[in-house]
């Protein structure tokens, strides 16, 4: 170094007096920009296509703002109520302002039906009201409507009416987790025969933990067998093993039906040789063990692919080594094979574990009632009954669950020893 | 070899030991090779040689198709490989990367039910030996290529067998590691008396640290013996010309005499010759010549050859200057001038008499 030492406090500057980081971050712009640019399709894609629809899911679980728009007018009024009897008259002629305009519109049913979900049984109040609302021409209007459905004189009725005008609320999440807001504003447990999410969550990580566990214990043979055997026959296997792939889910499943319903193949050679009375035929299908076979299955690959792929990685001479140094080829596997394969382990277990979690077709086609999962159960609530703030909820706690799940597996086993290959 | 009594025996005999892959090629031809105990052996030849086949079926990872391997005078065709007792030093090393260096040391140990304590005590005298006493608990992805080649010889030796196998050992390391690897490695094996197997295709690493070398091509030993006979009395001219360099001339044999032979060279000059590995007169036959031990323009002609070359390039090398001539039919003769004082001016273009000592030069089966 000479004399003009640089202090690292200075600007360092180029001959033009111009500082070497902006000269920097112009000789780079272009490239820049270009990189952004070829990344610009994706990135929108994934912003339209992904990101808004979960994000308006998320909020979904969380905003429930159609009955309280239904009902403007009584929405205002009602929030002086002090929820002792029922309310006073004002609110009452706003409500049949809102039921009249409602009927105009064609929404009371879209009311009626937010607020059945969270009083069941209570619909036809608002149908059968606004098929009446017009032969209400003056007031009071407080026992026209009590005449109208006398449902309408209710405490409790009235109550949930006022918790409804709200557009935030977590009673969607309380539900997922089978409590809910109870008649006094209080949080209470679900009545027993209403209490399934929390069972259904139970079971769908059961089953995935058993899904996880089978695929290991299957998928383990095969890609020690992909990653040692000659070319010739482990590019035959790596056909057997990608056939399924290639063919849809949809028939792969169904084929699982033909094979293990009652009357199906199984079940005809095993009462065929007298191992199983004709009335005794074996119950594999329509419940929880045909969706384990069905779902173990169709995710082997996952396991096996990165599991072989890092298998072959391994050379022979680590095994070779260890049983020069005297171990027997059970220690050499145990002791030096099977802990350089816990990363594939690790990679395909999880894949397999999260795409079970969140599996649905293959349930809902043979899982009959004891093989349902959670999956099922909301796109139960998105196209049957239509309680999408209730399917948001759960869909959210599944994703919090699966993320929990990934932290823990980072902590234990380290996102870093993961390997695809 | 003796077949008296087992002490009498080699340490290592393989008898007549074939072995083929496929059913079709034999891969090593009916090898026969004894080795005495405390002796480094190196097992030299071009890649597909038959070399490392060898070793594996020594270490038991191959069986032998055919033929019997002893061990200390006992057949272990039948003992697995877990069960001979032989440590191995691997190519690529083969330490196991997710144990540490002591836990690496460790195994071999631990496998032969071995208590905490003497593990302990015996993984620090290994490590001591090859200088890595302090990387007990480095991974084996810290150490950089050499420490890794002394941690795997350490591995090797820490189970004290009496026989150690090394498979191209040096092969992943740079030219100056290499060289200072050889010389630790014929160290250890000096100071512990160990019988070492060592498979190569480099010929200087086997030269350096062997007290034998069995030059394996085409699945046969072409010749085994110590690295000065291997390079200065090559049975053969596969040896002649794989060993060092070497000068060919092809001629035919017109008379053989007292071990000496004529030989006319198919360029015309007539030339005596060692007959070493020669057939009867009218044969042919395939001379060898190492390039350091010709003179140019001798002063005495006496039981020398003398043919004429001409000087075609001369490289200067500080300590020899590379002559390459035109002689005896051969456009690529060299000729090694060791740089004395007053040695003869080396013009290029230049006609020089070149001459020999009959025995130096070899007359070996022909190169066809």
């Amino acid at each position: 170094m000479t004399d003009t030492t640089i202090q690292p406090s200075d600007v360092v500057e180029t001959d033009d007096g111009i500082s070497l980081k902006v000269k920097l971050a112009r000789a780079t712009r272009r490239n820049k920009l270009r990189a952004l640019a070829l990344v610009a399709p994706l990135g929108i894609f994934l912003i339209i296509g992904f990101l808004w629809p979960i994000g308006a899911m998320l909020l979904r679980s969380v905003h429930a703002p159609d009955f309280g728009e239904i009902m403007h007018r009584t929405a205002v009024v009602i929030e002086a109520w002090d929820g002792e009897g029922i309310p006073d008259e004002h609110v009452f002629a706003a409500l049949v302002e809102d039921l009249t305009q409602a009927k105009e519109e064609k929404t009371i049913g879209r009311a009626a039906t937010r607020f059945n979900f969270s009083m069941p049984g209570t619909r036809s109040v608002f149908t059968r009201t606004g098929r009446k609302i017009n032969s209400i021409e003056e007031g009071p209007y407080t026992e026209a409507m009590i005449e109208i459905n006398e449902a309408w004189g209710g405490h409790e009725f009235w109550l949930n009416f006022q918790r409804l005008v709200e557009p935030y609320t977590a009673r969607f999440y309380l539900n997922s987790v089978d409590y809910r807001i109870g008649d006094e504003n209080e949080i209470a447990v679900q009545p027993e025969e209403r209490q399934i999410y929390v069972k259904l969550f139970v079971r769908t990580l059961i089953m995935s933990l058993i899904i996880t566990t089978l695929c290991i214990i299957l998928g383990y043979p095969i890609s020690y067998l992909l990653a040692t055997l000659p070319l010739r026959y482990s590019n035959l296997l790596m056909i057997l093993v990608l056939l399924p792939f290639w063919t849809s889910l949809l028939v792969r499943t169904t084929s699982w039906i033909t094979l293990l319903q009652k009357e199906g193949v199984l079940n005809d050679i095993v009462v065929g040789i007298g191992l199983v009375a004709d009335e005794n035929r074996l119950q594999m299908m329509f419940n929880a063990t045909g969706t384990v076979i069905a779902m173990v299955h169709i995710l082997l690959p996952f396991l096996v692919l990165p599991l072989f792929s890092v298998m072959k990685t391994i050379p022979p001479s680590y095994m070779r080594a260890a049983r020069s140094m005297g171990a027997t080829q059970f220690t050499a596997f145990r002791r030096v094979y099977i802990p350089q394969t816990l990363p594939g382990v690790g990679a395909g277990s999880i894949l397999v574990f999260i795409l079970s979690i969140g599996f649905y077709i293959t349930p809902a086609l043979v899982g009959g009632q004891s093989g349902q999962l959670i999956s099922n159960i909301i796109a139960y609530h998105m196209q049957r009954s239509l309680n999408w703030g209730l399917a948001a909820a759960l869909a959210t706690i599944l994703l919090i669950g699966v993320l929990l799940l990934y932290w823990l597996y980072n902590k234990i086993v380290g996102v870093d020893n993961m390997k695809f290959g | 070899m003796s077949d008296k009594a087992i002490e009498g025996q080699p340490f290592v005999r393989f008898d007549k030991v074939q072995k083929s892959y496929d059913g079709e090629i034999l891969v090593v031809k009916n090898l026969n090779l004894d080795i005495p105990q405390g002796e480094f052996v190196t097992m030299l030849g071009p890649s597909g040689s038959g070399k490392t086949t060898c070793l594996m079926m020594l270490a038991g990872f191959e069986p032998a198709t055919h033929g019997e391997i002893f061990l200390g005078g006992q057949p272990i065709n039948n003992v697995p490989p877990h069960k001979r007792g032989i440590g191995m030093v691997f190519q690529n090393y083969a330490l196991f990367p997710h144990m540490s260096v002591g836990e690496n040391l460790a195994f071999p140990l631990e496998v032969r039910g071995m208590s905490k304590d003497e593990c302990a005590t015996k993984v620090q005298r290994a490590l001591d030996m090859v200088e890595l006493g302090a990387f007990s608990n480095r991974m084996p992805a810290q150490l950089s290529g050499g420490q890794q080649q002394r941690v795997a010889v350490a591995r090797a030796l820490v189970f004290e067998p009496e026989l150690i196998l090394m498979d191209e050992p040096l092969g992943a390391l740079d030219k100056q590691l290499r060289e200072q690897m050889q010389y630790e490695i014929k160290h250890i094996h000096e100071n512990l008396g160990v019988t070492v197997v060592y498979v190569t295709h480099d010929q200087s690493e086997a030269l350096t640290m062997s007290d034998r070398i069995a030059v394996f091509n085409d699945g046969v030993v072409q010749q085994l013996s110590s690295p000065s006979d291997l390079y200065e009395r090559p049975d053969n001219s596969f040896v002649a010309q794989f060993i060092g360099e070497n000068n060919r001339f092809d001629g035919k044999v017109t008379s053989v005499s007292r071990g000496n032979c004529k030989v006319k060279l198919d360029s015309g000059e007539t030339v005596e010759a060692a007959a070493i590995n020669v057939g009867g007169k009218g044969e042919r036959t395939t001379l060898s010549l190492r390039p350091e031990r010709i003179e140019i323009n001798p002063k005495s002609k006496a039981g020398r050859n003398v043919i004429k070359g001409k000087i075609e390039e001369a490289i200067y090398l500080g300590d020899h200057i590379r002559t390459r001539m035109t002689a005896g039919g051969s456009s690529d003769f060299i000729v090694k001038v060791p740089n004395t004082a007053g040695h003869t001016p080396l013009e290029e273009g230049k006609t020089v008499n070149i001459a020999w000592l009959t025995e130096d030069c070899r007359a070996l089966d022909p190169i066809v």
